[in-house]
């Protein structure tokens, strides 16, 4: 929309602050396993996750506000995983992405944690072996909707 | 909860004294997955490089002990997630040799099996090929790799009914035919994959940055690679031309004729141009296959004690409904014995040994999955370099930790 000479806009600064968190959610570079690829395939033109504005995958936790836990999360990778999520800052979010993630899917043994919302805390859970990358887009879209509402993510919305 | 792992190394001293350590992974952006390195680095050179793999441990071989013959091709898929029907093929080829049937599979399921491989084969080095350049700054050849790994997938949901782990080779056969249009879409794409391929080619090949980024980089040499065990491209790339599909072959790949493309180099850069010929290569294998697809035929083995009965037939014969019932509830039983089965899948040699102690239940599978024993010959090939080239020499190893860990 453009304005012209003498128009303005009025418009509450929450709800600007929001849609402007809303509309960059910067995930964390993390693939785990099969997920993983259906992660990549996301940022790739078929289905373009720039189109949301959080195609900037970053490496570093501490500029990232959305993890993307893509894949089975065994007990070894456990520690890490809860560690890379400590270092993100407030606020933030996390999607489990696919069985796996979400409840130790068909691998029900000693090797990997049955759901890693036992050690981090889930926004959004994505079902499928692994979810479709519409599934993951439909997931980032109910985070940017948790955001409009007001949602805070990760450890304020908790307090 | 109790979680059982060894805290990341918090050491930044070594033993000899003017290096330090690092530990590179496992979230990183190059480590292609869930890998740690523990460097030892003398300002930017590695002195040495230890992987520290386990990060992806999932118990497979494990869980498939407890699970039926058929059941367990499940959870085995999830291994190499880049190439799901290599292991599928590669698990039901050995489950077949040890019923006896391998001689019983009707021609035109070996037709759709060599297919997939090669749609299998396409796709994963697309995989590797977009994550390759990005690794090295080559952001673009990325969208194109994925752009065409998408047309693959496309086809593979199409016959298998998933995009990713589609569980369609099934011991005896295949889990139905080709659907309606299916070959219509396969001709299309079969049209398009030589100019795309060109294009892929054309964005990387003569590119002065990539080439100066992977010649001569990560050179291994054909005995270093023979003592590791490393197999597959990174094998061919140092000039030793040994593939399974020619040296044993397997469901029809020695009436197939293609070519194995090496080279003498033994660097970065040849393990690059090896991939992309291979490409080449199985293009020419599909079209191949694709001109056999024309004759129908049945695609499952016709014996009731493997295979499910046509459905059509449970409702009016009472011995198909029994075998029905039987194979679902309690799965077939496999005479006791052992085989070691593999396959070419686009890492390298790809194994099962698989025991049968007679049971309905595979009684130990251990996998010979390729990626681990690439991955071995990094800490031989990374000391000297610089840490930047680490990352071109894990890329072109090309390691899914799937398998490495599993």
């Amino acid at each position: 929309m453009a304005l012209g000479p003498g128009q303005f806009m009025l418009a509450r600064l929450d709800d600007v602050a929001r849609w402007a968190q809303s509309s960059s959610v910067w995930p964390l570079t993390m693939g785990l396993a099969c997920c993983a690829i259906e992660m990549m395939s996301v940022t790739a033109p078929e289905y373009d996750i720039a189109r949301l504005g959080s195609e900037v995958f970053r490496s570093s936790p501490r500029q990232a506000d959305l993890m993307i836990v893509s894949g089975r999360v065994a007990q070894k990778m456990g520690p890490v995983v809860k560690r890379l999520y400590d270092q993100m800052a407030d606020p933030k979010w996390v999607i489990s992405m696919g069985a796996c993630a979400s409840s130790g899917g068909i691998f029900d043994n000693y090797a990997v944690i049955q759901g890693v919302d036992t050690i981090i805390p889930v926004d959004v859970y994505v079902p499928g072996c692994p979810p479709t990358p519409d599934g993951l887009l439909y997931a980032v879209n109910l985070i940017q909707q948790q955001i409009r509402e007001g949602g805070r993510g990760g450890v304020l919305a908790r307090a | 909860m109790t979680v059982y792992a060894k805290p990341l190394s918090p050491d930044v001293v070594s033993q000899s004294g003017n290096t330090m350590v690092l530990s590179m992974g496992p979230q990183h952006p190059s480590t292609h997955g869930v890998l740690q390195i523990v460097l030892e680095i003398d300002s930017e050179n590695v002195v040495t490089a230890d992987p520290e793999i386990g990060y992806l441990h999932t118990g497979i071989e494990k869980t498939a002990e407890g699970l039926f013959w058929t059941q367990a091709q499940t959870v085995i898929e999830r291994m190499d997630y880049l190439a799901p029907s290599s292991n599928a093929l590669c698990y039901a080829l050995g489950v077949e040799k040890l019923l006896g049937i391998t001689e019983r599979i009707p021609p035109r399921a070996q037709i759709v099996r060599v297919l997939l491989m090669e749609l299998t084969r396409l796709a994963s080095h697309c995989v590797w090929l977009g994550t390759h350049g990005i690794d090295l700054g080559a952001i673009s050849i990325f969208f194109y790799c994925f752009d065409l790994r998408e047309n693959i997938l496309d086809l593979q949901e199409a016959s298998g009914g998933a995009r990713m782990h589609p569980n369609y080779v099934r011991v005896g056969g295949l889990n139905g035919d080709l659907p309606e249009g299916y070959l219509a879409r396969l001709d299309a794409l079969i049209e398009k994959i030589p100019g795309r391929l060109r294009e892929l080619r054309g964005l990387l090949q003569a590119n002065p940055i990539f080439q100066d980024r992977t010649i001569d980089v990560g050179y291994l040499s054909p005995e270093q690679a023979i003592q590791y065990g490393v197999t597959g491209p990174s094998l061919r790339g140092s000039g030793v031309a040994y593939d399974v599909r020619k040296a044993y072959p397997y469901t029809g790949y020695d009436t197939y004729d293609f070519e194995i493309p090496t080279r003498e180099e033994g660097d970065a850069y040849a393990r690059f141009l090896v991939r992309l010929d291979e490409m080449d290569q199985s293009v020419r294998i599909i079209e191949q296959a694709r001109k056999r697809l024309d004759t129908p035929g049945p695609v499952m083995i016709d014996d009731t004690k493997v295979a499910l009965p046509p459905k059509e037939t449970i409702a009016l014969s009472m011995e198909a409904l029994i075998h029905h019932f039987k194979l679902i509830s309690e799965g077939f039983r496999v005479p006791p014995g052992d085989v070691y089965q593999a396959v070419e899948s686009p890492r390298g040699e790809l194994g099962y040994y698989i025991v049968s102690n007679g049971e309905n239940r595979p009684y130990r599978i251990r996998t010979r999955p390729p990626s681990m024993y690439n991955l071995q010959a990094l800490k031989g090939i990374a000391p000297g370099n610089l840490i930047a080239d680490l990352v071109v020499m894990i890329g072109s190893l090309d390691p899914v930790f799937g398998e490495v860990d599993r």
